[in-house]
C-alpha cells in the first residue's frame, strides 16, 4: 500500500517538475525579468525560480502590475464554482444515462441515448455554446446570455463563489440573488460538460453492459433479484472503480474547455484571465495561470490514483 | 446488502432524474428591484480595462472606462463633436507669439470620495500642476508609481514642450511652451491628461498605500468609482455633486464581455443597454429591429497600405502611382468593410476640418498602373511582399482579406505578392524597424486636430523607427506642416494644409484605403449617447425610459 502510494507521488513530482520548468521556459520571454536572479546561469535560476513560488513570489503582471498569484486567487473561484457544477452534471447525468441504456440495450431507448450522446461526444464546445444561447436564452428566453448574476444584484465579493456570496453577503435582495446566480450557472455548466458527460455515459454502459453478462450476475437473476437490483447493487458497484478512473481523466477535459467556455460566457474565471494575458503577451500571467490550472489536474488526479487505490485491491500491488 | 429494500433504490434512481430534469428545467421566477432596475444603465464593453489611469494607459478600452465617468481636463470636446469646450478651465488666454497659455479654473469643482478618502477642498491649481508634473518630472513622488509609463504624455512629447508650469493663485495656471504648437489646447482636451486630486496623493502617501492611487480612482467626474473585477464588471454610482450636471442615471455598470458574438446575444436579450463595437453584421440586423437604434459617427481613422519608400522600387513614385492605381478599392469596401466605411482619398477624412477635396480621385485602373509601370522601367513586373496586420481594429476589421484581395489586383499587372504576418507585438516592432516592403496598417487620432495624422504618420522625425512605416521623408512637406504646426489662425492652416495634401496627392507614400465610422447600438429605451469621432463615449445628457414609452 505504502509503495503504491509512493509511487503516485513520484509520477505526480515528476510531472510537477516538467510543468515548472515549462512555466519558466514562459517567464523567461518577458522583457523585464520576472524574478530578481542571484545568478547567471539558467539552471541555477531555475531552482531560484522554485524557491520564490514556494515563498507565493509568482511574479507581477507586466502589463497591469498587479501581483500574479493573487489574481490568480481573484479568478479561481469563479472557475471552480462552474467546474464543481460541471463535474457534478458528468457524473450525475453521464453515470444516470450510460444505467438507463444499459437497462434497456438493443432497445429505442438505448439507441437513442447513444446516439445523443455521440452527436455530444462530437460536439465542438465553441459551437454547442452558441447553440445553446441561440436556443434557450434568445429563443426561449429562459436563461441568461452570460455572467454570473443581473446586474441588479450588486453583489460584494467576499468568497468570490458567487452562490455562497448571495447567501453570505450583506444585502436586501433575499433568495432571489441565489437564484439569480444559480440560474446564471446552468449552461456554461451544461456546455462545459457536455463532452465529458457524453463519454461518461458510455462509459457506464459498457461497463455495465460487460458486468452483467457476468456467471455472477446469472446467479443473481436465478435467484429472483430484479434487474434494477442486479444493476445498482451488483453491477454498478464493481464498475464504479473503473468509472472514477475515467472521471478522474475528464476532468483534463474540463480544464481545456472551461477555457472556452469562460470566454463564451464572459464568465470571470481563470480561464478567461489567461486568454487576456495571452493577448496581451503578460508573460507572468501565462506562466502563472498554466502553472497553476496544471498543478490542479495534476492534484486532482493523485486524488483520483488515491481513492482508486482503495477500491480496487488488486492494485495496491507492490513493487515487483 | 440484502438490507437495501427494492423500493428504495428505485427512490433514488427518480430522485436522480428528477435532478437532471431539474437541471435542465428549474426556472425560479425572479423578482427584479424595480428601484435599481430604473436608473441602471449596463454597458456592454469588450474588454478589461488594463489601468484607470488613462495617463498610464492610452488603449480604447480603458480610455471608455474612465473619460466619460470619472475624470474632467481642463478643457473637452462638445459630445458627439470635436469643437473645444471649457471644463475645469473656465477661460484661457494665449500670448501673440503662441508660448503662454494662461488658464484660469472654475472654484465650484469637488472631488469624489471613498473608504480612504474624504476630500477636504475643492479643486484648484495645486491640483492641475500635479496631474502634469507627475507625469513631466521624474523626481515627483508618483511619477514611478504603477509602471512610471506615461505613453500619450511622452509620444506627444509634452515633457520637453511644456518648459514650466507656474501656480499664478489658487485658481489661476500658467504653462509656457519651449515653441509655438496649435495643437496644444487639443492635446490638453485629450483624456489622456485628466486632471486628478493632489489630496489623495498625500493622504495615500501618509498611510504608504500610494499604489491605491490608480486602483481606486478618485476624479472629478460624473461618475464615482465603486468597483472593478476584471473580466466581470466595472461599475460606478452617480456623482452628484458633479459640478457640470447631474446624471439620470444613477448605477452605470460595464459588463465586460469579449466575445463580439455574445456582446450582441447579451444585448439582444436585454443584458444590456449599449453596446460597443458591433461588427458589420450586427449593424444589419439592427437596422432591421426597431428597438434597436444605431449611433454612428464620422471615424478620424484611416487605414492605408504604406509602402516603404526606402527600398526599391518603392522609392520611386511612380511606382507608387501606379500601385495606387492597381487596387479595386470598392471590393474592398464591399467584402472587408460590409460597405460601411467610406474610401479613403488622404490621411485626413471629410470630417476633419483640414480636408482638402482633391480633383483627380483615386480610381482603380490597371491599363494606367501598367502604363506606370512601364515608364518607371517595371514593365515586366516584380515580387513584393504585403505586410498584413494580424488583430482586428475599428479601421481594418480584416487586413489578412484586403492583403488577398490586393494580391489578386496585383496579378493583373503582373506583380506577384506574398502575403506576410506575425504575431502583432512583434509585427510593429519589425514593420517600425522597416523590415518590410509594404505594409496594411492604420491610425485613429487622438486628438481632433490634423496634425494628429500628419505629423505621427508622415512627418521625416517619426521616419526614422517610429509611426511613419512608410519611411517616407519628405523636407517640403515636413516644413510645411511645421508651420501649420506653429501657426494659430485656423484660415492659415488650412492653407498649409491643403498645400501638404497636394504633395501626398502626388508622392504618394500610401495607398490610402478607408475611414471607418464608429458605431454603437443602443437600445430604444436609451437616448442621447454621444460618440464622439474620435471614438470616445459620452453618458452626460443620458436619459432611460420605460419600454412602454419607447414605441
Amino acid at each position: 500500500m505504502l509503495i503504491s502510494l509512493l509511487r503516485i507521488f513520484v509520477t505526480a513530482l515528476i510531472s510537477l517538475i516538467g510543468l515548472t520548468v515549462i512555466t519558466f521556459t514562459i517567464s523567461q520571454q518577458s522583457s523585464l525579468p520576472l524574478h530578481d536572479y542571484q545568478s547567471n546561469s539558467v539552471f541555477v535560476q531555475y531552482f531560484e525560480y522554485l524557491g520564490y513560488l514556494f515563498q507565493a513570489n509568482w511574479g507581477t503582471s507586466n502589463i497591469t502590475g498587479s501581483d500574479v498569484l493573487s489574481e490568480f486567487l481573484k479568478h479561481f473561484p469563479a472557475t471552480l464554482e462552474l467546474l464543481l457544477f460541471a463535474l457534478l452534471i458528468v457524473f450525475v447525468s453521464g453515470i444516470s444515462l450510460g444505467i438507463v441504456a444499459a437497462k434497456n440495450r438493443g432497445t429505442w431507448i438505448d439507441n437513442s441515448v447513444m446516439g445523443a450522446t455521440l452527436v455530444g461526444y462530437s460536439m465542438p464546445i465553441f459551437w454547442w455554446g452558441l447553440l445553446l444561447v441561440l436556443f434557450f436564452s434568445l429563443f426561449l428566453g429562459i436563461f441568461p446570455v452570460a455572467g454570473r448574476i443581473d446586474y441588479q444584484y450588486y453583489i460584494e465579493p467576499i468568497s468570490r463563489f458567487m452562490l455562497v456570496d448571495t447567501l453570505i453577503g450583506n444585502h436586501s435582495y433575499g433568495m432571489s440573488a441565489f437564484f439569480n446566480a444559480l440560474n446564471h450557472l446552468i449552461l456554461p455548466a451544461i456546455t462545459l460538460s457536455w463532452v465529458p458527460m457524453a463519454i461518461m455515459a458510455r462509459m457506464t454502459r459498457s461497463a455495465l453492459v460487460n458486468i452483467l453478462k457476468f456467471e455472477y450476475i446469472r446467479t443473481a437473476r436465478s435467484k429472483g433479484l430484479s434487474e434494477n437490483r442486479i444493476i445498482w447493487a451488483h453491477a454498478l458497484r464493481n464498475a464504479l472503480q473503473s468509472l472514477l478512473t475515467i472521471g478522474g481523466l475528464q476532468i483534463s477535459i474540463l480544464m481545456t474547455g472551461i477555457i472556452i467556455t469562460e470566454h463564451i460566457f464572459a464568465w470571470p474565471g481563470v480561464g478567461n484571465w489567461l486568454l487576456r494575458s495571452v493577448a496581451r503577451q503578460d508573460y507572468p500571467s501565462i506562466q502563472g495561470g498554466i502553472l497553476a490550472l496544471s498543478f490542479m489536474v495534476i492534484l486532482f488526479n493523485v486524488f483520483i490514483d488515491i481513492i482508486s487505490n482503495f477500491l480496487d485491491p488488486k492494485k495496491r500491488r507492490p513493487l515487483e | 446488502m440484502s438490507f437495501v429494500s427494492e423500493k428504495k433504490s428505485s427512490h433514488t434512481k427518480l430522485l436522480l432524474l428528477s435532478f437532471l430534469a431539474c437541471l435542465i428545467g428549474c426556472q425560479p421566477s425572479i423578482p427584479i428591484d424595480s428601484e435599481i432596475d430604473s436608473s441602471l444603465l449596463v454597458y456592454c464593453s469588450e474588454g478589461s480595462p488594463v489601468s484607470l489611469n488613462p495617463q498610464t494607459n492610452t488603449s480604447g478600452t480603458t480610455v471608455d472606462a474612465t473619460a466619460p465617468t470619472l475624470f474632467n481636463q481642463l478643457l473637452d470636446y462638445i459630445p458627439g463633436t470635436t469643437e473645444l469646450r471649457p471644463s475645469i478651465a473656465a477661460e484661457w488666454s494665449i500670448n501673440d507669439k503662441g508660448t503662454i497659455y494662461r488658464f484660469t479654473l472654475r472654484d465650484d469643482i469637488a472631488f469624489h470620495s471613498n473608504e480612504y478618502f474624504t476630500p477636504s477642498r475643492n479643486l484648484n491649481a495645486d491640483d492641475v500642476i500635479f496631474s502634469y508634473n507627475r507625469q513631466r518630472l521624474v523626481n515627483h513622488p508618483l511619477h514611478n508609481i504603477n509602471g512610471n509609463s506615461y505613453p500619450y504624455f511622452n509620444g506627444q512629447g509634452l515633457a520637453k514642450l511644456i518648459k514650466r508650469i507656474e501656480k499664478i493663485d489658487q485658481h489661476q495656471v500658467e504653462i509656457e511652451l519651449t515653441r509655438p504648437e496649435s495643437p496644444f489646447l487639443s492635446i490638453l482636451a485629450t483624456p489622456f491628461l485628466p486632471i486628478q486630486s493632489k489630496e489623495y496623493a498625500e493622504t495615500l502617501m501618509k498611510k504608504n498605500q500610494l499604489e491605491l492611487y490608480d486602483k481606486n480612482p478618485i476624479g472629478t467626474g460624473p461618475f464615482q468609482y465603486l468597483a472593478y473585477e476584471a473580466d466581470s464588471y466595472l461599475r460606478f454610482i452617480r456623482f452628484d455633486k458633479h459640478f457640470a450636471f447631474k446624471s439620470i442615471v444613477e448605477h452605470l455598470v460595464y459588463s465586460i464581455t469579449p466575445d463580439p458574438a455574445m456582446r450582441f446575444a447579451r444585448f439582444s436579450a436585454g443584458e444590456c443597454d449599449i453596446m460597443r463595437y458591433p461588427l458589420p453584421v450586427h449593424n444589419k440586423l439592427a437596422a432591421q429591429d426597431n428597438t434597436i437604434e444605431t449611433i454612428q459617427t464620422p471615424a478620424l481613422n484611416v487605414a492605408y497600405w504604406g509602402f516603404n519608400t526606402q527600398k526599391p522600387p518603392f522609392n520611386e513614385p511612380k511606382v507608387r502611382q501606379a500601385l495606387n492605381f492597381a487596387v479595386n478599392r470598392k471590393a474592398i469596401a464591399r467584402a472587408v468593410y460590409d460597405n460601411q466605411a467610406i474610401l479613403a482619398e488622404g490621411p485626413l477624412g471629410p470630417s476633419s476640418w483640414a480636408f482638402a477635396a482633391s480633383q483627380d480621385k483615386i480610381i482603380y485602373n490597371p491599363e494606367k498602373a501598367r502604363q506606370l509601370l512601364q515608364e518607371a522601367g517595371y514593365g515586366e513586373g516584380f515580387n513584393l511582399d504585403i505586410w498584413a496586420m494580424p488583430v482586428q481594429r475599428a479601421y481594418n476589421p480584416n487586413a489578412r482579406k484586403m492583403a488577398e484581395m490586393i494580391q489578386q489586383d496585383l496579378l493583373e499587372i503582373g506583380i506577384t505578392s506574398n502575403i506576410v504576418s506575425y504575431q502583432w507585438g512583434t509585427f510593429l516592432n519589425r514593420v517600425a524597424a522597416g523590415q518590410h516592403q509594404t505594409v496594411l496598417l492604420g491610425w485613429s487620432a487622438d486628438n481632433a486636430d490634423p496634425d494628429n495624422f500628419l505629423t505621427p504618420l508622415l512627418s521625416c522625425a517619426a521616419s526614422n523607427n517610429g509611426s511613419n512605416y512608410s519611411r517616407w521623408c519628405h523636407p517640403e512637406f515636413d516644413k510645411i506642416i511645421l508651420k501649420a504646426r506653429q501657426e494659430s489662425d485656423i484660415e492659415k492652416r488650412k492653407l498649409y494644409y491643403q498645400q501638404a495634401q497636394e504633395i501626398l496627392h502626388f508622392e504618394k507614400p500610401w495607398l490610402p484605403i478607408a475611414h471607418t465610422p464608429n458605431n454603437l447600438l443602443i437600445k430604444n429605451t436609451v437616448k442621447d449617447v454621444n460618440l464622439s469621432p474620435l471614438g470616445t463615449i459620452n453618458f452626460e445628457g443620458v436619459t432611460l425610459i420605460s419600454k412602454e414609452d419607447a414605441f
